[in-house]
């Protein structure tokens, strides 16, 4: 970083990176992180919330601290099963103001969700704490929750779908298969750390997905578009210089808009609450490899299968069409 | 050269403004609301010296839209119910039964006798007649009860579907006629449910149908969702029925044609009655809290006239008896009937408090629900949950701002600034969308509005860097604004289309915060591609016009 007059400059006006040069180690380090990420899901398995199991969740507030140990004794003579309860620390607390969250799974054979256990919980948990207030209850079914896994499921794949149905239509099919590899890459990898970390993953997460999804699209539609241009401007140079220069040349706009939006969301992921801070995390770690990814896999895919290198007229039957420039 | 129609400019001036006007009233948000629940009082007739004044708060000509906080930022209560349709089934089964046995009573000499045969499945009703050789003709009669039904497919659809099994007629409620019959009870489980919200007083519920059998209501405000189920989610039948016998033995077996009932509120007296009701709640026209003559809290209602005249006969002649008020399938109290109760009005009195006489009094004159309700998910938010995101929202997107529009001016000095009064304009037009369209905020979609502050300067900063890069080729200063637009024109379609793409599905797939989370990034990217392609160059346009600068750096 350094200042030029009085303007800040991330990135210096000429560069010239040799980004894909060393490939095979960027690729490679993507494929262990994704072959990684999917060895945390099969072994340790996301921390599903109520959204996606079933099951109830209630949040308390209490004057007083809260004593894990207290809640549990409370409930433990209910038999409800797994019942998960977690104290939520935020900067934006009050001293007064102590926070946990409790989690029920479904009761058995249950297709819905049951008042009377709801109300013997609140009750037993108010003669622990009399200044007890529940601030939020939520209970879904597990008729409802399977529903939602599905529906999840259905919208992240028709939007991969849609991405590469559009791609292919703007571009050449092996820009599409690249954004489309960039893209799986980000979700894994996004399944991966919520595994790692047992970050519950509700609803709003599968929301946060679609986003990195937009978002990385964004980017690599952005370096894309360079290629485009580039390819058609040197015809007579190597794919991979022509695509080194672009990746150089879009650098700066890459890193400028990366900051922006990361400036926003670590605003909102320190200042937001808890209550959106899995959500935010999981869009910054979006912001993060989606990044990465539109270069070192997008872009490298792209390389591998290689591309048409003759863009001039007479064949715009076949893609690449461009939005007119007018003169 | 660098030229836009006046046209063109005076349009986007005025799309700029208005989008600057009808975001203006979310800045006073409590005012506003309160302006627009005092007009909305007028509107429907009500006229006080405090509505006027609270009309006031705010000028009628200025825009009033507001956007509508989500349960999440404003606290309440989130339904979504399972209509169990196929409850009705049964009940029209059993109404069947009747009328199947008059008119094989009719052909006796062929069918013999007649017998209700038990059945494992409440919606199928058995018969069995006792000479084999009238089955069939049995079988024919019993057919004759089937009436057409009206689809929009069938000709020719019977609601009956009778036939043989083995020794006995089988006759259950057909495809088309359970299909028909569903449709008919959600319609009024609809209805009576908006009826009792409605009656409840609460702002601004939702109401719909999801589905085949399903319905979500979400009611702001309300403090728990038990309270809104214990609205909404009782049946609410009442009947009359003769006492046969008291007892404090749950387990005893009522004889034919008879039910057993716990009491509401003893635990160890159960109740022998007819099965057959004198009178139901549907008879009923009103019902209000009221006190009884000792001077606890009762619940008076008013039967219409073939009610009045069902009672009236009854309680002359069954003075000295008792009688017991059922509430869905609880007897609240067995009252001996101390004289003929003519004119069709009467009091029902039990262990009742003032809310649940007022309660009841809802449920009994909005209607019973026609079947059960399951309830799959519910959620609660309270108020101050609410009020601590949307203060938390608020100053992380005031942090997010400052950062994002100091980098930008850090970065690109005076193009900063265009790009940031861009960012500002971006934000408005946001939120004069979300109120004109009537679109709900949810957290998600204040993290929506987050990420637009950051993305939106995307297309900005896509411009920028190419003018940037057309400046070192240098054909004028002119020439390289020109340019810039021109050339970034292609990347900031694509990648704003394609995330677009990603947010139209999320919409359609999506439900709840997702969907407000969806049309917050939706409307943003529009309103980021105006900004960047028009707003912004009108406005390097208008500088270039005064300075006609030589050359510039950004």
């Amino acid at each position: 970083m350094r200042l030029v007059g009085w303007k800040l400059k991330l990135v210096p006006q000429d560069t010239a990176i040799d980004f894909l040069g060393y490939w095979k180690g960027s690729f490679g380090f993507s494929m262990v992180l994704m072959v990684a990420s999917v060895v945390a899901f099969l072994t340790m398995g996301l921390n599903f919330g109520i959204d996606f199991r079933g099951g109830t969740s209630i949040r308390t507030e209490a004057t007083q601290p809260v004593d894990v140990g207290a809640y549990r004794g409370a409930l433990a003579e209910l038999e409800l099963g797994d019942v998960a309860i977690s104290e939520v620390f935020d900067p934006t607390f009050g001293p007064e103001q102590n926070v946990a969250m409790v989690r029920i799974q479904a009761q058995e054979g249950e297709e819905s969700v049951t008042p009377v256990v709801l109300n013997q919980v609140e009750q037993a948990l108010r003669a622990m704490d009399p200044t007890l207030r529940f601030t939020s209850v939520e209970s879904v079914g597990p008729k409802v929750s399977g529903e939602l896994i599905r529906s999840a499921i259905i919208a992240v794949v028709s939007a991969l779908a849609a991405v590469l149905f559009y791609i292919w239509l703007r571009f050449e099919w092996q820009f599409a298969l690249g954004a489309v590899a960039a893209l799986v890459h980000d979700v894994v990898l996004t399944i991966g750390l919520f595994s790692v970390l047992q970050i519950r993953f509700d609803l709003a997460i599968i929301a946060a997905i679609l986003t990195i999804v937009g978002y990385s699209l964004n980017d690599t539609v952005v370096v894309f578009d360079r290629m485009r241009e580039n390819l058609i401007k040197y015809k007579k140079r190597a794919l991979i210089e022509v695509m080194n220069l672009s990746l150089n040349e879009t650098l700066s706009r890459t890193v400028m808009t990366s900051v922006t939006t990361l400036l926003a969301l670590i605003s909102l992921f320190v200042l937001g609450g808890d209550v959106i801070r899995g959500f935010v995390f999981a869009m910054i770690w979006g912001v993060i490899v989606g990044t990465w990814s539109s270069v070192f896999v997008a872009a490298v895919v792209v390389k591998r299968l290689g591309v048409k290198r003759d863009w001039s007229k007479g064949d715009s039957d076949k893609g690449g069409t461009q939005f007119s420039t007018a003169p | 050269m660098l030229q836009i129609a006046l046209w063109k400019r005076l349009l986007i001036i005025l799309v700029c403004l208005s989008g600057l006007a009808f975001s203006m009233p979310n800045l006073f948000y409590d005012r506003v609301e309160r302006h627009n629940d005092a007009m909305a009082l007028i509107e429907r007739g009500e006229d006080t010296p405090e509505l006027r004044s609270e009309r006031g708060l705010w000028p009628d000509w200025l825009p009033s839209a507001l956007v509508n906080l989500g349960l999440d930022l404003r606290g309440g209560a989130h339904l979504l119910a399972e209509v169990q349709v196929a409850d009705v089934y049964a009940g029209r089964i059993d109404g069947l039964w009747p009328e199947v046995r008059d008119r094989l009573r009719g052909e006796r000499a062929i069918v013999g006798n007649i017998r209700r045969m038990p059945s494992d499945d409440a919606a199928v009703l058995r018969v069995a007649v006792s000479e084999p050789d009238g089955l069939q003709h049995a079988l024919e009669t019993v057919r004759e009860i089937a009436r057409p039904v009206q689809t929009l497919t069938g000709v020719g659809a019977q609601d009956l579907e009778v036939r043989l099994d083995g020794e006995e007629i089988i006759v259950s409620l057909s495809e088309a006629e359970r299909l028909a019959t569903d449709e008919r009870t959600m319609r009024q489980s609809l209805e009576i449910i908006r009826r009792r919200v409605d009656e409840a007083g609460t702002r601004e519920p939702t109401i719909q149908r999801q589905g085949a059998d399903r319905i979500l209501i979400q009611v702001p405000g309300v403090g728990s969702a038990q309270e809104l189920k214990d609205l909404i989610g009782t049946t609410a039948r009442l009947t009359f029925h003769p006492v046969v016998d008291v007892t404090s033995d749950g387990s005893t077996v009522p004889g034919p044609r008879e039910v057993i009932y716990p009491s509401i509120d003893e635990p160890d007296r159960f109740y022998i009655l007819e099965q057959t009701p004198v009178v139901t709640g549907e008879q009923l026209v009103d019902a209000q809290p009221d006190f009884d003559q000792n001077n606890r809290p009762a619940v008076s209602f008013r039967f219409n006239p073939a009610g009045g005249r069902a009672f009236g006969l009854y309680t002359a002649e069954n003075i000295g008896n008792p009688f017991a008020i059922v509430l869905d399938g609880q007897v609240i109290s067995a009252p001996v009937i101390q004289s003929h109760i003519s004119g069709g009005s009467g009091i029902i009195t039990g262990r009742f408090s003032v809310e649940e006489t007022t309660q009841l009094a809802v449920l009994l004159r909005s209607g019973a629900l026609p079947a059960e309700m399951v309830f799959l998910e519910e959620r609660t938010i309270g108020p101050e949950l609410g009020q601590d995101s949307i203060d938390a929202g608020r100053v992380a997107a005031v942090v997010a701002m400052v950062a994002v529009l100091g980098f930008m001016m850090l970065s690109y000095g005076f193009f900063g600034l265009i790009a940031n009064i861009a960012l500002l304009l971006n934000i408005a037009m946001i939120f004069a969308l979300l109120s004109l369209i009537g679109a709900t905020l949810t957290l998600p979609g204040i993290a929506g509005i987050v990420l637009t502050i950051g993305m939106a300067v995307d297309a900005n900063v896509l411009v920028f860097e190419r003018i940037r890069e057309e400046l070192r080729t240098a054909r004028g200063p002119a020439r390289a604004i020109e340019l810039g637009y021109e050339k970034a024109l292609s990347a900031i379609l694509d990648a704003n289309i394609t995330t677009f793409i990603t947010a139209a599905i999320l919409f359609a797939l999506g439900s709840g915060p997702v969907r407000g989370f969806a049309v917050t990034l939706g409307l943003g990217i529009i309103t980021s591609v105006f900004t960047a392609l028009f707003v912004t160059r009108l406005m390097l346009v208008f500088w270039f016009e005064r300075r006609r600068p030589k050359t510039f750096a950004i």
